[in-house]
């Protein structure tokens, strides 16, 4: 069986223009230019990158949440980068998103029964009055909260609790595909680990295919089995989880991981090489490497000549020319599996 | 000159109230610290846990907003509690400055960022705007600003983000400050982005000497930056002691149950979090007893009703908890957690007398 989604060579590019009735074309973001990869059925793929790397717009196009400017987005086998209507509309009840504010996600007009309903009022099934709330109050019990709670309103609700009620809702359809664009980190630590550790039954119970994105490295690898990692709208590595972190071979991920700040005070990082300046803006990315402004290791190829992602030794796939070697994963300070 | 003895900062016995239509709101209840000169300390804690106002009340800005405060913080020996404004003014940005979470609505958007520093430093010195820019240009430049007589001439939103904190941080640095506070200074940054800015402030810290209140979520941040680590919870400091103790011999269970939420990026990846249950009590109706044992995985009967005192750990003269299970008791439980075992199985391998429900 193939793959549940495979990107082909995504492109989003939005249009900078000048100008109230007269709009002129002053230029465009590339929020996300030219990334392919494939989501096999039942894993969990991480998306990491700093602001404006493009993992968000990259989920929204694999949602149809926006259109790709070019490229190809397949799900289940089928095309659906350009479809409309009432072929997207059948489509959606198999992907659904767990959004990042708790608060701003949900209605506050609306009680919690009518917000997880929604799908099915949407999608016109469990049309039934009774077997409808029947559902949702299951769901309820599923995600943790209490079915009695039917009739409240979202402010009832704390930050938690809320996100549960949008993992309720998300999994009202039994999506195969599950996208949760930073779903912890508007979150408390001690109830981040509870919407964490949901979201991790969900997945074990229902076998969703999940696209987890965040900015938190150490809960994208504890909660993904592969990570791509992103940056100015390209994947610069990707590959499973262990490999990645285990033996960064992308320097950017290299530098990622070193600027983590670990907790544990016996490995604090006295020397580590810290990456400067910061992130170059999308509308003017960078030539060729877009990392090599910032990169320790970069040459004068690196400026010219765009490398591709091509697979390493290590098990990732790597889009440098001069990836890094086990010394220099040792030297910059990344802090792998003790 | 104050002696040599005393820290920089004691904050003693510190609580501030604001009365609110729902009740009286229980920020900061009673809380000691001390904080010696070129120390850093974090305080840790999550969303209302009373951090914030703490330190924001040390800098006396909790003062109009008809809080009521009592106990006693002392700078360089000094209470600046019963201080006039116009006396706190002449030490607020001048001895002790502070940095906010959001650099960006920390600046005026209107003026540019030298002339917003020049202020800072002219509302303290008599000196003249170009002498004023000079020391502005220079301090740009100590915080890693490139090219700095040129950017001084920016509005705050030609800064990025990272320029934006650094920009904050030489404002604060204006006057040379003997301590620092800074509340979530990276919350609102990318990870590269907070890994120069802490750099920064440790570079800063060892060639300047001042000392250093770090306010964060981030058990990461402080577990980079801190000597000495203080853990609030609902207003109360509920475990203080050094850095390397508090992460390798914690001994009060909400510090536990921090530790164990965090997934970690070295540690084995199937190791499961086990979260803290509930959510964090109201500072208007706090719970009765200790005010953890509602989300307590090991609370007992009695816990209900005493109210625990942050008391020394026998034997550890730099760790105080406030916890009423015996610290032979904590010591077992932790023992068990770190070998993987959730709460309940550590419940009953310890077999406390009389666990509660």
């Amino acid at each position: 069986m193939s793959a549940l989604v495979e990107v082909r060579d995504l492109v989003k590019h939005f249009p900078l223009s000048r100008g109230i009735v007269f709009q002129r074309r002053m230029g465009e973001v590339r929020a996300v230019d030219g990334v392919s990869f494939d989501i096999e059925r039942g894993e969990t793929l991480g998306i990491v990158g700093e602001t404006g790397c493009g993992k968000s717009t990259t989920a929204r196009m694999v949602m149809r949440l926006l259109e790709p400017t070019a490229g190809e987005v397949r799900f289940d086998g089928q095309d659906i980068t350009h479809l409309k209507g009432a072929r997207l509309k059948a489509i959606r009840r198999d992907m659904q998103m767990v959004f990042q504010d708790p608060y701003s996600s949900l209605n506050p007009r609306k009680t919690i029964g009518s917000i997880i309903a929604e799908p099915f009022v949407i999608h016109r099934t469990e049309r039934d009055k009774a077997a409808r709330k029947r559902a949702v109050q299951e769901l309820m019990e599923t995600v943790g909260l209490n079915p009695e709670h039917y009739n409240r309103f979202p402010h009832e609700f704390s930050g938690g609790q809320r996100q549960r009620i949008g993992v309720a809702r998300a999994l009202a359809l039994k999506p195969k595909l599950l996208i949760a664009d930073e779903p912890v980190s508007a979150l408390d630590v001690s109830i981040q680990a509870q919407v964490l550790n949901l979201l991790r039954d969900m997945q074990r119970q229902f076998g969703l295919t999940v696209v987890f994105i965040a900015h938190d490295l150490s809960v994208v690898r504890h909660m993904c089995d592969r990570v791509a990692v992103m940056y100015l709208g390209k994947i610069v590595e990707i590959g499973p989880g262990d490999a990645l972190y285990g033996q960064p071979r992308h320097p950017y991920t290299g530098a990622l991981l070193a600027a983590v700040p670990v907790p544990d005070p016996s490995r604090r990082a006295s020397d580590r090489r810290l990456l400067s300046g910061d992130v170059p803006g999308p509308a003017n990315p960078p030539s060729a490497c877009r990392f090599h402004t910032r990169c320790p290791k970069a040459q004068q190829r690196c400026s010219i000549e765009e490398p591709l992602l091509a697979e390493h030794d290590s098990g990732t796939q790597v889009a440098c020319h001069f990836p890094l070697t086990p010394l220099e994963i040792d030297e910059i300070g990344v802090r792998s599996p003790a | 000159m104050s002696d040599p003895g005393e820290p920089l900062l004691r904050v003693e016995d510190l609580r501030v109230e604001f009365p609110t239509e729902d009740g009286l709101v229980h920020a900061v209840d009673g809380i000691t610290y001390q904080v010696r000169a070129g120390g850093t300390l974090g305080i840790v804690g999550e969303s209302g846990s009373g951090k914030t106002v703490s330190s924001l009340t040390t800098m006396g800005l909790t003062r109009r907003q008809s809080a009521l405060i009592s106990g006693r913080i002392l700078f360089e020996g000094r209470d600046l509690v019963p201080l006039s404004d116009g006396e706190l003014r002449a030490i607020r940005g001048n001895d002790i400055a502070m940095i906010f979470q959001d650099p960006l609505s920390s600046l005026h958007p209107f003026y540019r960022v030298g002339d917003q520093l020049i202020e800072a430093v002219q509302a303290h010195n008599d000196i003249s705007k170009a002498r004023a820019r000079e020391r502005i240009v220079d301090l740009l430049g100590l915080v890693g600003i490139p090219d700095p007589g040129r950017r001084a001439d920016d509005y705050p939103h030609e800064f990025s983000g990272g320029m934006r904190q650094r920009a904050m941080i030489a404002m604060a640095l204006a006057n040379d400050p003997k301590l620092l506070i800074a509340d979530e200074p990276t919350t609102a940054l990318d990870v590269t982005v907070q890994a120069q800015i802490l750099g920064l402030m440790e570079r800063l810290q060892r060639e300047l000497g001042m000392a250093i209140v770090i306010i964060t979520h981030d058990l990461g941040v402080v577990a980079e930056l801190a000597d000495d680590i203080a853990v609030m919870y609902a207003g109360r400091i509920v475990e203080t002691t050094s850095a390397e103790r508090l992460f390798a011999q914690p001994e009060h269970p909400y510090t536990w149950g921090l530790l164990k939420s965090i997934p970690s990026l070295t540690g084995p990846r199937e190791e499961a979090l086990v979260p803290i249950p509930g959510t964090p009590p109201s500072l208007i109706r706090r719970p009765s007893g200790c005010h953890f044992h509602p989300r307590c995985a090991y609370s007992q009967a009695e816990h209900t009703r005493v109210d625990p005192r942050l008391e020394q750990v026998p034997g550890e003269p730099n760790h105080h908890v406030a916890c009423l299970l015996s610290s032979p008791e904590r010591r077992s439980l932790w023992q068990e957690l770190q070998q993987g075992r959730t709460p309940e199985q550590a419940l009953s391998e310890v077999g406390l007398p009389e666990a509660q429900a």
